[in-house]
């Protein structure tokens, strides 16, 4: 499923990675690679194991087993140049409230040893460019979650990361503000930045990352981009509704033979949901034509990390009950 | 990646002290901008206007003393104690004011992933956020007392002597770290405690245990490890000697010793004194400077030494902590 070059362009790599605290296995031996420029997600539901993954690659916690390479520098060992390089949008961020949006930049700044005739200039470009230009000067305390965000954002440019990891960026945030953020993320790998994710809002991951990971209970039981992802578990990748009038059997074996179909369901209410592997609505359209029939409506439906996720975790936890 | 095992490196990369003036700094300009420590600073203030003014209407009838300065921060009258009193009581306070919740208020505030997530080690935090502490402590109290100084100078019309200049610099110095006992004390509490709440009522408990029932505590401890049974001079000797031992371990004994010890220059012991080692000695002449700073030099390496062990326990308790909830 993953096609990545070789070590040099791989921005984080994991071998073996495992965490272990008192009894619970919070991350069992994960093999994952991200390639520079990437945008990974990794999806999963909450204590999966994704924030103390991400915090085992920051050296921010000692693995048990297994070792992490980012940059290829060993968080455990290199922290000062794996911190410098990659930035870090907790989960839940948090600001000194009384301190303005600028200031609080400021001791980022410093922490990152970064000389007041660099940061200064920094600090307004960021802001600027997360659009808090205006608020540069209030305390954080009168931001709003969405406002946060941003300022979380900005906190993250001001050391020009190679990569930044976000954990969550968009929990609490209302859709507007939730989409903008997507933007945000976008514009970021535009400029060659990699970004590695977390999230359980599925539709989101979806629309930003190149490839995904999917995590249960401390294991990744799936990896691919989201339509790999889709045709592994869901059976297909697309799935094409095809609105028609005409004999019934014939259009279903019709539709069913052609290439790339994988299954074809004829629902009660004459639609034919061919699920296949890739876009096949051209050929679906002359197939029912072909066999007589009368093409009514015809639509497709992307492929839904929603619809993987549910049936992947049914199935999942079916398997582990039975 | 290569598959073996690397070398192990002992060293960590880099120093542990990166970043440690960024938080100092932060640290510091949030203590001094606080409501709380300008409430801190206030009450100060009131109680070395106040016991000054009182020290100096009596310092005026004896004029005469040679150490009429050292008299500003030892003399009280009736009700209202000597300067060096409250300071024994403020010190702590202020303190453990200081640094209840520099660690569990990072967590609280949900900044402290954040930060640590930047180029800097647990180490920096810690020892930023002690120094900031003591540093308040040491700005603050310069300024009160070069304030009871300049006071002192005005009520009284003649300048302080060079020793008395040189032993009140020295009992700043004293000051500052019995401070420190307490702000490193209030750190591991910070570092336990997810509630700041809960850690400034154990560092006020500790320091009130130690105000009030060590004393008792150890007198009781040697009556019944070293009992006197016949009722021979060794004996009771040997029980004093532990009596004094144990009460030395409160950082509020070796305080006050050395507060008598340098204010007080004529001061020639703190345990006991037997005849034998009198021979010689003019009862009530000061000591000069060097003999009393020997004699309170165990004391004040004490201090530091508590000091210093607390502040390793909180860095080992800091280190092992996680960063999640």
């Amino acid at each position: 499923m993953n096609d990545i070059g070789d070590r040099s362009t791989l921005a984080i790599e994991t071998r073996g990675l495992t965490k272990r605290y008192d009894d619970t296995l919070a991350v069992d031996n994960l093999d994952l690679k991200v390639a520079q420029g990437e945008v990974f997600g990794l999806l999963g539901p909450n204590g999966s194991g994704k924030t103390t993954t991400i915090l085992m690659m920051l050296g921010l916690t000692e693995p048990t087993d297994g070792q992490v390479r980012v940059l290829d520098f060993d968080p455990a060992r290199q922290p000062l140049s794996v911190k410098s390089r990659v930035g870090y949008l907790p989960d839940q961020i948090g600001f000194y409230d009384d301190l303005t949006a600028r200031q609080n930049l400021t001791y980022i700044a410093k922490l990152n040893g970064i000389r007041r005739s660099d940061y200064e200039q920094r600090i307004t470009d960021a802001l600027e460019r997360v659009g808090l230009g205006d608020n540069a000067d209030q305390p954080v305390k009168t931001f709003s979650r969405g406002m946060r965000q941003r300022l979380g954002v900005a906190d993250l440019l001001i050391k020009r990361p190679a990569i930044m990891i976000m954990d969550e960026p968009t929990l609490g945030l209302d859709p507007e503000a939730a989409r903008d953020f997507l933007n945000v993320i976008r514009g970021f790998k535009e400029e060659g930045i990699t970004i590695l994710l977390s999230s359980h809002l599925l539709y989101q991951v979806q629309a930003v990352c190149d490839r995904v990971g999917l995590f249960h209970r401390g294991r990744m039981m799936l990896e691919g981009s989201v339509r790999e992802l889709a045709q592994h578990v869901l059976g297909g990748g697309y799935r094409v509704l095809v609105g028609a009038r005409g004999p019934a059997d014939a259009l279903e074996q019709a539709l069913a033979a052609l290439p790339h179909a994988l299954t074809v369901e004829h629902n009660q209410n004459g639609t034919y949901v061919v699920a296949a592997d890739e876009d096949i609505r051209t050929q679906a359209a002359r197939a029912v034509i072909q066999a007589g029939g009368e093409l009514v409506s015809l639509s497709m439906e992307e492929p839904n990390l929603d619809d993987v996720y549910a049936t992947y975790f049914r199935e999942v936890e079916h398997e582990r009950t039975s | 990646m290569s598959a073996q095992a690397e070398p192990i490196r002992v060293k960590r990369e880099g120093s542990p002290f990166t970043g440690l003036w960024a938080v100092v700094g932060k640290d510091m300009a949030d203590h001094l901008t606080s409501a709380r420590m300008r409430i801190l600073d206030a009450l100060i203030l009131i109680t070395a206007l106040g016991t000054v003014y009182v020290a100096t209407e009596n310092l005026r009838q004896a004029a005469d003393d040679r150490f009429l300065f050292l008299k500003l921060f030892t003399t009280g009258q009736g009700a209202v104690p000597a300067f060096v009193g409250f300071l024994g009581i403020l010190v702590p306070l202020v303190a453990i004011s200081l640094a209840f919740d520099a660690v569990n208020g990072e967590f609280n505030q949900r900044t402290l992933a954040r930060v640590l997530s930047q180029p800097i080690y647990r180490d920096a935090l810690l020892l930023g956020k002690f120094l900031a502490g003591l540093f308040t402590l040491a700005l603050v109290m310069t300024a009160i007392f070069l304030l009871i100084m300049g006071l002192g100078i005005l009520r009284l019309g003649i300048p302080p002597t060079g020793e008395e200049v040189a032993r009140i610099i020295l009992f700043l110095i004293a000051t500052i770290f019995y401070g420190g006992v307490w702000l490193a004390l209030a750190l591991v509490f910070s570092t336990i405690s997810r509630q700041p709440a809960t850690a400034a009522l154990a560092s006020l408990s500790v320091w009130l245990f130690f105000l009030i029932f060590w004393g008792i505590l150890t007198s009781l401890v040697a009556q019944s490890l070293r009992p006197v049974r016949i009722g021979m001079l060794e004996e009771v000797i040997r029980q004093a000697e532990l009596a004094i031992g144990l009460a030395r371990v409160s950082p509020n004994t070796l305080f006050v010793e050395i507060t008598v010890g340098l204010l007080q220059p004529a001061t020639r012991s703190f345990g006991m004194i037997l005849p034998s080692q009198l021979s010689g000695a003019l009862l009530g002449a000061p000591l000069p400077l060097g003999q009393s700073v020997q004699l309170i030099w165990p004391q004040l390496t004490a201090l530091i030494a508590e000091t210093i062990l607390l502040f390793a326990l909180a860095y080992v308790l800091f280190q092992r902590q996680e960063i999640r909830a």
